[in-house]
């Protein structure tokens, strides 16, 4: 029931909405699948990754340039990218073998190093520091790059994406990802292969990441290396902490409020242009401490996120204004 | 051999463990025999832990063979083989400090000992329906097995990291049990619980043995408990086997009262 009317309003909204809102709507289907994508390694799995902007670097060049050099249709190539950073993810995985937490979080900092310094000076395949510009994607002779267009896509691939991750963690595999961050060693005398598990998180999570930086390559037509550093890996970690770590919808809340927070606060400074101007200039610097006190507020007072917080609102609706039904949980 | 039809048994072979300057194990020789219920005492610091460590493959003996004959009669050499692939084989084991995945239900930790009998990877989990859903709910079917028997149903959807030590104890003993294992290695099952628990405990660990045709070894300080289930005791001190045999046998060993008491106590009687 719930569902069906989100699912309505999604499906009506692109009518109502004008082409600013269409455009920040695009911007969190896409965040929303690199939450997902990096809550499936540190959330559920918890192996702390700094390298989610190197991940959707691949997955974004990698699309781009097959289309561009070798003429593949878009699909094709932005499926090639998803599989081509899951192999990349596997790589830099690798560390976990032996380090685990802050350690392997600042190996994965390597990963944004290196892909960073790759994009930048292999000239020849990547244009360096130019940007790419990248074919427009068209489906039944539409073109899919316009904010209208790429909504459609957007919302499929971002829900498609949700579901899938949704079902793993209900089978097999999801769980012993769980296994090996809730326990390592129980997980591996119970018969997990925990470094095999660790590195088939690290190449579901790249896919999904992957997924996010090719879409991102199709919908901004134009990609520079400066749209995945590694305050694009910081960002999405504050999405996955900020909504809820280990939560699906936690990844949705998250991309949405990271998303929209800097477009709000750029909206308030022009609002503020005409009649104080003064803040209204403070505001852009303003805007990253911002970041900080959010992230903050809520590492204090909901450890547990976005997700958390939804589910108090609903469990106190849940008996308002009765008490009849307590104690019934979710 | 001296070994049963059909049924899996361990061999240790001059298993020596050092860590550092520390010999934990020396020399240590020891059979499990299929279908026995094993009890392993000794002192603190004595290394019954180190032994289950040892089989189920989280330490690597410094010398010695650890040796696994299998229902089908191959042998697989453990002391080479990785935790994970020693489960496999049908070795479970449960931890003194209660080792669960305590974010999770009941319900899920115990799925997760179905984990080496069950196939699936990414791409069936993420899809689920079909065939992975029949799998899912084939191996739930023997998880509620297990939760009956232990009688966890009230607790099956609680998140484990809030339920009570005992109850902790129990779905830690279903995960093992989940496994369906040949070797069920049980480190110190009994210890912090009051006399109550310990007798369902131990209830369940002679119904697992004598219902299920596992082999349980069990570690355990609490000698009048141990004394009643175990069929055959070996008592190790300082690393070192001291004795082997049944429980009256060990229990009125002098060097196994030694271990216990200190020297010029023997007259005291066996522990109790």
């Amino acid at each position: 029931m719930r569902l069906g009317l989100f699912m309505g309003a999604l499906l009506v909204f692109p009518f109502l909405a004008s082409p600013y809102w269409l455009n920040l709507a695009n911007q969190i289907a896409i965040a929303t699948i690199g939450a997902l994508g990096l809550n499936i390694l540190v959330g559920y799995t918890g192996q702390v990754s700094l390298g989610q902007g190197a991940f959707m670097a691949v997955g974004a060049y990698t699309s781009a340039l097959l289309t561009l050099r070798l003429g593949l249709p878009w699909g094709v190539s932005i499926v090639a990218a998803c599989f081509a950073t899951a192999a990349v993810g596997v790589f830099f995985g690798l560390p976990s073998l032996r380090l685990k937490g802050l350690y392997l979080a600042i190996s994965t900092l390597a990963a944004q190093e290196i892909v960073e310094w790759v994009v930048t000076h292999w000239t020849a395949l990547t244009g360096g520091v130019e940007a790419v510009v990248v074919p427009a994607p068209r489906l039944f002779g539409q073109r899919l790059n316009t904010d209208f267009g790429f909504y459609w896509l957007g919302i499929v691939l971002a829900g498609g994406t949700a579901l899938f991750t949704a079902n793993l963690f209900r089978s097999r595999i999801g769980r012993s990802f769980v296994a090996v961050r809730d326990q390592d060693i129980a997980a591996s005398v119970i018969g997990v292969n925990v470094f095999g598990t660790k590195l088939l998180a690290f190449a579901t999570s790249s896919f999904f990441v992957g997924l996010a930086g090719a879409l991102t390559a199709y919908y901004r037509n134009i990609i520079s290396w400066e749209r995945f550093t590694f305050e694009t890996s910081i960002l999405y970690l504050a999405m996955i902490i900020v909504g809820g770590l280990g939560t699906i919808r936690g990844s949705l809340f998250g991309a949405a409020l990271i998303t929209l927070l800097p477009a709000m606060i750029g909206r308030v400074g022009q609002e503020l242009q005409g009649s104080a101007p003064a803040i209204a200039a403070l505001l852009p610097s303003v805007q990253q401490a911002v970041f900080g006190i959010v992230i903050i507020l809520f590492l204090v007072f909901e450890p547990e996120g976005l997700s958390k917080l939804w589910r108090n609102v609903k469990d106190y609706f849940y008996v308002w204004p009765f008490a009849y039904r307590r104690g019934e949980g979710r | 051999m001296n070994e049963p039809d059909g049924r899996a048994n361990v061999h240790l072979d001059g298993v020596t463990l050092r860590f550092g300057g520390v010999t934990a194990l020396e020399n240590v020789c020891l059979d499990i025999r299929g279908g026995e219920l094993l009890a392993l005492i000794g002192p603190n610091g004595a290394g019954k832990t180190s032994v289950l460590n040892c089989i189920s493959g989280l330490y690597r003996p410094t010398e010695g063979t650890i040796a696994l004959r299998d229902a089908a009669g191959r042998s697989h050499a453990l002391h080479r083989l990785p935790p994970h692939r020693i489960a496999r084989l049908g070795v479970a084991r449960t931890f003194q400090s209660i080792e669960l995945f305590k974010h999770m239900t009941a319900l899920d930790n115990i799925m997760l000992g179905r984990h080496v009998h069950m196939r699936g990877g990414v791409l069936s989990g993420g899809i689920f329906w079909g065939p992975q859903r029949r799998r899912e709910i084939r191996h739930r079917m023997r998880v509620e097995e297990v939760i009956d028997f232990l009688n966890l149903e009230p607790i099956r959807r609680a998140i484990v990291g809030n339920l009570p030590y005992g109850q902790q104890k129990l779905v830690e003993l279903g995960r093992a049990l989940a496994l369906d294992p040949e070797i069920l290695l049980l480190d110190e099952p009994l210890a912090g619980m009051n006399s109550e628990e310990k007798e369902s405990m131990a209830r369940f660990i002679l119904d697992v043995h004598e219902e299920w045709g596992t082999t349980p070894v069990v570690i355990d300080h609490d000698m009048d408990v141990i004394m009643d289930i175990s069929e055959r005791v070996i008592a190790l001190e300082f690393g070192q086997v001291i004795a082997e045999g049944p429980p009256a046998d060990v229990r009125a060993n002098p060097r196994v009262i030694e271990a216990y008491l200190g020297h010029g106590e023997a007259a005291a009687g066996p522990v109790s």
